[in-house]
């Protein structure tokens, strides 16, 4: 089933009892998110018009402020993560990010989106706890710390860049990076099998 | 892990144990991780995913909690295993319609099952039957920290665990309970009861089936934001209305037999009745009635059916377990008429799972 307001496929499907009459909304997450927040607020108006408005102050459609220009939006839209190659329009589109590094690289777009999501910017909850000793070896546990994201992501981008190098037969650049994705997949023991 | 031998149980959401089972049909706690080295699962192409559910098994494998699991390739099943799955609420519709390399883990509880490449790399979810959300929790901490001391999850110091949909970021924790209300529907009292969950940052779904028609007066509460509070605090929001949606639901049925007794225990015996008598019924309609029947029984008003029983016949009633039972695919139309010989035969003979083909 399709959202009612986009082509996502719905996934909140919210049953509303109005003066003893049943209506159901089929909303994909971003637009549910929109539609439950227009209901808290209890505003009279409906759902559709609503939506729009809240989903351009977030950030997730449209214009991301009134003091964004076209041609602003439009650089802003050209803006790719550097690892996976997303841009901020296919992530604007499809509500779905590329990768980890999209939250370093998009971190200063995302920042509001989020806020306005969640009504908090900072994680307060569990972390990864991978320095105890009582991990595979003291070795892995000392380098599967989470600053290692950054550093792990970045395989994805050298990946990204040896398919590319291959692609214009440029082999001695392929190798290069192939060297670089074992040196980081050694240093973090997560070497594929062999099989 | 064959499927057919999960068609003898009824999977640990339906089992129709645990606190205020009356009310409370689950509780369930779910978490969304990704690996740190590979593109989220939107933007991984198909080599990539086989490698991320590769790596995950084997790295899963070497802890306690996976020894314990059973995989299931859900992206070389059939659509009406992948549908039963669903039905058993082991893997989401999303997951089941999803392409690539794909599967699902489960323990022999069916309380524990891991998603791989569903919109994360990783969705842990877990689930208790009736109240016991703390439970749940508990226990999917203790499986999130033996994968973790295992797999490099994708981490921000500010964001927290990062997720393909900045929805999730932060905790990446989905906490739920699933809940029967049929009087606060009958009543008219339920949107006023969801005006007040949206306010304190719930959301409210009902229970689907093939359908987009909502089902049987079950609904699922649950957090709608993940960042800026602990897992536990998410818990306890969620845990904290639950005695509140009971204690009204309680009084809706109070109110029901003290006020319209008549009425109700017409409803109710109707229901009753075309369940055990009709010669076609479609899915939603037999869980609909079985929704107050199952009332009905709680209220008192029929006497002779027990709540396990409709518990089963909800979840065995519904296609791909009718289907797997039987032993044979078959249409919509069939479907219908399966679904009603098979009420009958249960409601004559007075026990669940009396099919011949499911012993
Ligand atoms: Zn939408
Ligand atoms: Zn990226």
């Amino acid at each position: 089933m399709k959202c009612q307001q986009c082509d996502n496929p719905a996934v909140f499907h919210i049953t509303e009892l109005e003066s003893g009459a049943v209506r159901e909304v089929h909303l994909c997450e971003d637009h549910a998110r929109v539609y439950l927040n227009q209901s808290e607020n209890g505003s009279g108006q409906g759902p559709q018009e609503d939506a729009e408005e809240q989903l351009e102050k977030s950030g997730l459609k449209g214009p991301l402020g009134v003091s964004q220009t076209a041609a602003e939006l439009a650089i802003l839209d050209q803006k790719a993560c550097d690892m996976c190659g997303i841009t901020f329009f296919d992530f604007r589109n499809q509500g779905r990010l590329g990768c980890p590094h999209d939250y370093v690289q998009f971190e200063k777009e995302l920042e509001p989106l989020i806020g306005n999501i969640h009504g908090a910017t900072l994680h307060t909850g569990r972390r990864p706890t991978r320095t105890k000793a009582d991990t595979l070896s003291a070795e892995v546990a000392k380098t599967l710390l989470p600053e290692g994201t950054e550093e792990l992501a970045g395989i994805i981008g050298l990946r990204r860049g040896m398919k590319e190098a291959i692609l214009r037969e440029d082999y001695e650049k392929a190798k290069e990076n192939r060297d670089l994705i074992r040196d980081i997949e050694e240093r973090w023991f997560i070497l594929p099998s062999k099989d | 892990m064959k499927l057919e031998t999960l068609t003898q149980s009824i999977g640990e959401w339906l089992r129709g144990t645990g606190p205020e089972s009356d009310i409370v049909m689950s509780s369930r706690v779910r978490l969304a991780r990704n690996v740190a080295h590979y593109p989220f699962v939107s933007r991984a192409t198909d080599q990539d995913r086989g490698e991320i559910e590769r790596f995950l098994r084997e790295r899963i494998a070497q802890v306690p909690i996976g020894r314990g699991l059973e995989y299931i390739d859900v992206g070389h099943l059939e659509e009406i295993d992948r549908q039963f799955l669903v039905e058993r609420q082991l893997i989401s519709r999303e997951h089941a319609d999803a392409q690539g390399a794909r599967s699902v883990a489960i323990d022999l509880l069916e309380q524990v099952s891991l998603m791989i490449n569903e919109e994360d790399h990783l969705r842990i979810q877990c689930m208790h039957s009736g109240l016991d959300l703390v439970g749940a929790w508990e226990q999917i901490r203790i499986v999130d920290d033996q994968i973790e001391k295992v797999v490099p999850y994708a981490f921000h110091p500010r964001w927290g665990y990062l997720t393909a949909c900045p929805t999730n970021v932060g905790t990446g924790i989905r906490v739920s309970v699933m809940l029967h209300l049929p009087a606060l529907v009958i009543t008219r009292q339920i949107d006023k009861v969801f005006r007040s969950l949206h306010k304190i940052s719930l959301a409210v779904r009902g229970l689907y089936g093939e359908g987009s028609q909502a089902m049987g007066d079950f609904y699922q509460i649950s957090n709608q934001t993940t960042l800026g509070k602990t897992e536990e605090e998410l818990v306890e929001q969620v845990g904290d209305v639950v005695p509140v949606l009971i204690e009204y639901e309680r009084r809706a049925r109070e109110f029901l037999v003290r006020e319209t007794q008549q009425n109700v225990h017409d409803q109710v015996s109707r229901a009753y009745g075309i369940l055990r008598t009709a010669q076609t019924i479609s899915a939603e309609e037999t869980m609909q009635l079985l929704s107050r029947v199952r009332m009905g029984v709680l209220l008192g008003l029929i006497g002779d059916v027990k709540i396990a029983d409709i518990n089963v016949l909800l979840v065995r009633t519904q296609s791909a377990h009718l289907q797997k039972l039987r032993g044979l695919e078959l249409d919509l139309k069939d479907r219908n008429i399966e679904r009603a010989r098979y009420l009958r035969q249960h409601f004559e003979s007075g026990e669940p799972g009396s099919h011949p083909s499911a012993n």
